[in-house]
């Protein structure tokens, strides 16, 4: 399932929150061989896991991370306008309507289908909190990924080659493209919508607030 | 009301805020917004990371005490469901189903606060952090037709307040104009002179998408409730020049 966590919530998922940055080390240290800090339990973070970002989770049957992406608002600080700048024409996306997008990792056995799920959680995002883009940095082979989901960023720019290329590219999400991500990831747009309103609340279910 | 209507009066309010010199600037803002809109309410509030607080708004002073007496603020759901987040909240996505929750949402009825509500959480520079709310009395249906049709708005409105009141706090340097990247002047300065935005995506070799996000930026920076108001506002501040 779906979980998104604000940073102050992880306490309340150890497990989850551990095998997350594991799985961080496990990505962008071990296989890509990107210059991250990994500490000694061997779980990679950085300054903007400071920043009480919100992480969305795919967790796994058995309770451990299958992979996640984490958000800030652009209003504040971001990676993409602190150390990327070189691959946007040196515009700093900055508005509430944008988010960034960072830290996409997989887990390495997790359940097919997980990408999808997470993007199909990144539509449920720009649809209720009124997002109109993401901006990401991610690595450049994703790409092949996110375009077999149906969730093609553009990107504005690559630094680096191989293993080690990064990219700065935007989403935006239609209609169809959420029906066609909720497909690819075999996760119908109801129970989607489920794992947003167990998090954040639901607008519909909740019995009318009145004075009485 | 259209939204083509409302522009120009919202338009003047936001120079307004821009040139506030006093905090009190705020609340005659924050009460003309009200009015505007129709609302029952409409208020702002923020803590810095020391402790400091401010607000303005247009609840019920007596409300205002009341609250501060009850030690409402560890209660009061929009608090516990915005503080340190980042993603606006409608009212009725927050848990009120403790005693304590409902006890005090009848007493803020009873003072006038109303049944909806939104809510925007903004988080500033150094710790602060800020809430924008709307308030009003109504049932769902006028209530989601209303926040359909503003929220856009409302969240705009709710960061260019946090920017005055940062830039009013006593002992703050106020923070220079955010410049705009050459990119982004370009872009702006192509749509002033008339481009449409596929032109001026075929001009600067970027995809209409991107251009989106290009202007989207910008249009933030400049303070801008669209994109026409963001032209204007970059002619006026002298950032393009045609």
């Amino acid at each position: 399932m779906i979980r998104y966590l604000y940073a102050n919530d992880l306490a309340r998922y150890p497990r989850l929150a551990r095998t997350m940055f594991e799985d961080r080390a496990d990505q962008f240290a071990t296989r890509l061989g990107w210059e991250v800090s990994v500490d000694a339990r061997g779980q990679e973070r950085d300054e903007y896991d400071t920043l009480n970002p919100l992480y969305v989770i795919w967790e796994k049957a058995n309770g451990a991370h299958g992979g996640s992406m984490r958000f800030l608002p652009t209003t504040g600080r971001t990676m993409v306008n602190e150390h990327f700048l070189n691959l946007t024409q040196g515009v700093p996306f900055q508005s509430p309507f944008i988010w960034e997008c960072t830290r996409f990792c997989l887990s390495r056995d997790t359940e097919q289908g997980t990408a999808a799920a997470l993007m199909l959680a990144g539509g449920e995002i720009m649809q209720n909190f009124h997002i109109r883009h993401f901006v990401g940095v991610f690595d450049a082979r994703m790409v092949r990924i996110y375009n077999r989901i149906g969730a093609a960023p553009e990107v504005l720019g690559t630094s680096g080659q191989g293993r080690q290329a990064i990219s700065v590219g935007l989403w935006e999400f239609s209609d169809a493209a959420q029906k066609q991500v909720s497909r690819v990831a075999g996760v119908p747009l109801d129970a989607s919508r489920a794992w947003f309103d167990a998090a954040f609340g639901g607008v519909e279910d909740q019995p009318a607030i009145s004075a009485a | 009301m259209g939204y083509l209507e409302k522009l120009p009066q919202l338009d003047g309010v936001i120079a307004r805020l821009e040139c506030a010199e006093h905090l009190e600037d705020l609340q005659s803002a924050i009460e003309w917004l009200r009015d505007h809109y129709r609302v029952d309410h409409m208020v702002y509030h923020w803590v810095s990371a020391n402790g400091e607080q401010y607000g303005c708004g247009t609840y019920d002073p007596a409300w205002v005490q009341r609250y501060i007496d009850q030690g409402y603020l560890r209660i009061d759901p929009v608090v516990l469901g915005c503080y340190q987040n980042f993603h606006p909240v409608d009212w009725k996505r927050l848990d009120w189903s403790s005693k304590s929750a409902r006890s005090f949402r009848r007493d803020a009825m009873a003072h006038g606060i109303g049944n909806q509500g939104f809510s925007i959480p903004i988080r500033g520079p150094n710790g602060q952090f800020a809430l924008f709310t709307v308030s009003h009395d109504c049932d769902d249906e006028e209530w989601a037709g209303f926040a359909e049709l503003n929220r856009r708005d409302l969240i705009l409105l709710a960061h260019y307040f946090n920017q005055t009141a940062l830039k009013l706090a006593p002992g703050r340097a106020p923070e220079p104009t955010q410049p705009l990247s050459p990119r982004e002047v370009e872009t702006m300065t192509l749509l002033a002179v008339g481009y449409s935005r596929a032109q001026v995506a075929d001009t600067l070799s970027i995809s209409e998408h991107t251009l989106r996000v290009y202007i989207e930026s910008a249009r933030f920076k400049l303070g801008a409730l669209n994109t026409t108001h963001a032209v204007a506002r970059a002619m006026a501040r002298g950032q393009i020049v045609v």
